[in-house]
């Protein structure tokens, strides 16, 4: 019988672990949180003219800082530290040559791309609730768990609002996973850690530029980065779940194309490095 | 780490040979590296697989451990061909192609932990006694960036006997180590032959492969030359002699002259040839008439390195 995916995955996130370099991506994803936390205090009393809601909410609750830590983040700061992993899963094992060391195991080769492309979609999650967690406990520290305003306006209290900063953070994780997907494929496809991570980043960029083109608008509501702002329906009274479902249909127009090459990719090809 | 699964225990084909390659080509664009190899390999074999640099060796070993897919041809691992059973078919099969890689950022243990729980729970007990085998246990905990070239290839054998192998597929085993460290790695691969595991070893080392290995096939641009038992090619190779004379330079120009003598060469320690007994004794006579004298004239059969460069070089 041979070992499951499940551990095989572990053994993944094991790696991880071990790696310096997975640090850089958790610590930018603390970071910044915590810096707008801080500079936020420092000016506290020169606000007035925020444009967002939650913005102008700031002082009001620690609820609303994860909420507009995830508005700021979402578009590119968390792709960015997703891609860092999930460019550089297949393609680093590739140039140290550790791919074959595990592929002559007992493990079929559909058991690592599975196991591999589950611990970059960890790797994202993780990097997205550690920056909501790091938000939340800061934001409630300097400004205190409070009742929050939601984007309609309404006010929800401060125990819904903790549970509507979860549900976001995890909604946002649809188009976040995407992206992990097509990182994977890439770092497949390419054996090349820096021309994954750089085509993952790439791609949303691309896509942000294609968005700014006037005459296609038409297209705009089908591209992946238009998908990265969809969680603020959950933060609307009554819950506007439809951006949520178009996300996820979106979504998965990308990702399970890309899911499915980097799967194909990595049963059929040579490993001929190290 | 997660579940533990029992080791594998299903059964292997005792019948089927260790390894059965077939018609295998592996063409990349317009290269082709290797070109209809066919292999036989049996059970308790110390096999040899050599050839030059770029003959096609490692492509054929990858090729049978399913790391990559054969242009054309099959090759089987006890009856079962990597590239459709996957995994399945490396049952009861170890070892490595080139150097054998590992995680750098990991200690020994820990490397070795990975690859049994990518084995199955049964090769997790063998850690210790394998790092034992190997003698690497006082190192076992520290990160493999620090490890030297030798210590990695014997953490490579280590690795491999984790899955109580029945074939071991060695790649250069032993380059890169120093003369103790060859020493130690024949000892090691004749001592794990002694207990019943086929041996393919693919070398550049070719004392190494005469001292240890009973069948050999040698390739030469993609394609095998010669396949079959040692002993047998040395016996093809025909008598050999061995001449020291008082003027090695007169003696070669005559032994480039004389009839039934063969590849007459000036070697290191003196002249080598091939000729029948019969020839050999006309040969006496004309070097005492020129004059030569016979300081030693001994009779040896063909190295393995004299036939590979004949096979090779042609």
């Amino acid at each position: 019988m041979s070992p499951s995916t499940l551990t095989v995955w572990c053994w993944e996130l094991r790696k991880l672990v071990s790696q310096k370099r997975t640090y850089l991506g958790l610590g930018l994803a603390a970071i910044l949180p915590l810096i707008f936390v801080i500079v936020q205090n420092l000016h506290q009393h020169g606000g007035g003219r925020d444009e967002n809601i939650f913005a102008s909410h700031i002082t009001q609750s620690g609820l609303a800082t994860p909420v507009l830590m995830l508005l700021f983040m979402a578009a590119f700061m968390l792709p960015l530290i997703a891609a860092l992993v999930a460019g550089d899963i297949v393609a680093a094992e590739d140039g140290n040559g550790t791919l074959k060391t595990i592929l002559t195991r007992s493990v079929d080769r559909g058991q690592v791309f599975a196991a591999k492309a589950l611990a970059a979609m960890t790797y994202g999650a993780i990097a997205v609730f550690l920056s909501a967690a790091v938000a939340t406990i800061a934001g409630i520290a300097s400004w205190g768990f409070n009742d929050v305003i939601t984007f309609s306006g309404s006010i929800v209290s401060a125990p819904e609002g903790l549970l509507l900063v979860f549900a976001a953070n995890a909604c946002y994780l649809i188009p976040l996973l995407t992206v992990v997907t097509i990182g994977v494929l890439l770092s497949t496809a390419t054996r090349n850690s820096a021309a994954s991570v750089v085509g993952t980043v790439g791609f949303v960029i691309l896509l942000y530029i294609v968005a700014q083109i006037p005459g296609i608008e038409g297209i705009k509501p089908y591209l992946l980065t238009e998908q990265f702002q969809s969680w603020q329906g959950l933060l609307r009274t009554p819950t506007d779940w439809a951006p949520i479902a178009h996300s996820a249909w979106v979504c998965a127009l990308y990702g399970i194309p890309a899911l499915c090459a980097g799967y194909l990719v990595f049963l059929r090809r040579d490993v001929a490095g190290g | 780490m997660a579940d533990e699964t029992p080791p594998e225990e299903e059964a292997v084909d005792d019948e089927a040979p260790p390894v059965r390659a077939r018609g295998l080509v592996k063409r990349y664009k317009e290269v082709l590296a290797v070109d209809r190899i066919d292999l036989n390999v049996r059970t308790g074999d110390v096999y040899g697989f050599l050839g030059p640099n770029g003959a096609g060796k490692t492509t054929t070993l990858r090729m049978a451990l399913g790391l990559i897919m054969p242009t054309e041809g099959t090759v089987e691992l006890f009856g079962r061909d990597p590239i459709r059973v996957g995994a399945r078919a490396l049952q009861g099969v170890s070892g490595f192609v080139e150097a054998p890689r590992f995680y750098p950022y990991l200690s020994a243990r820990t490397n070795l932990e990975l690859l049994a729980a990518l084995d199955g729970a049964g090769a997790k007990t063998r850690i210790a006694e394998v790092l034992e085998i190997v003698e690497l246990s006082p190192r076992a905990e520290h990160r493999l960036g620090g490890f030297s070239h030798g210590m990695r290839q014997r953490l490579g054998i280590a690795a491999a006997l984790l899955r109580r192998p029945r074939l071991l597929i060695l790649d250069e085993p032993a380059t890169g180590l120093d003369p103790a460290g060859m020493r130690d790695m024949r000892a090691l691969i004749r001592r794990l032959a002694e207990e019943g595991i086929t041996v393919l070893l693919s070398s550049h080392q070719l004392p190494e492969v005469q001292e240890l290995c009973d069948r050999v096939a040698i390739v030469d641009r993609g394609r095998v030359v010669y396949e079959g038992a040692l002993s047998d090619l040395r016996r093809q190779g025909g008598a050999g002699y061995r001449l020291r004379s008082t003027d090695d330079a007169r003696a070669l120009e005559l032994l480039r002259t004389q009839p039934g003598i063969d590849h007459a060469t000036h070697g290191e320690h003196g002249l080598t040839f091939q000729a029948q007994e019969s020839d050999v004794g006309a040969l006496s006579l004309t070097l005492g008439q020129a004059n030569v004298g016979i300081l030693a004239l001994t009779p040896e059969l063909a190295t393995l390195e004299d036939l590979f460069f004949r096979l090779t070089e042609t």
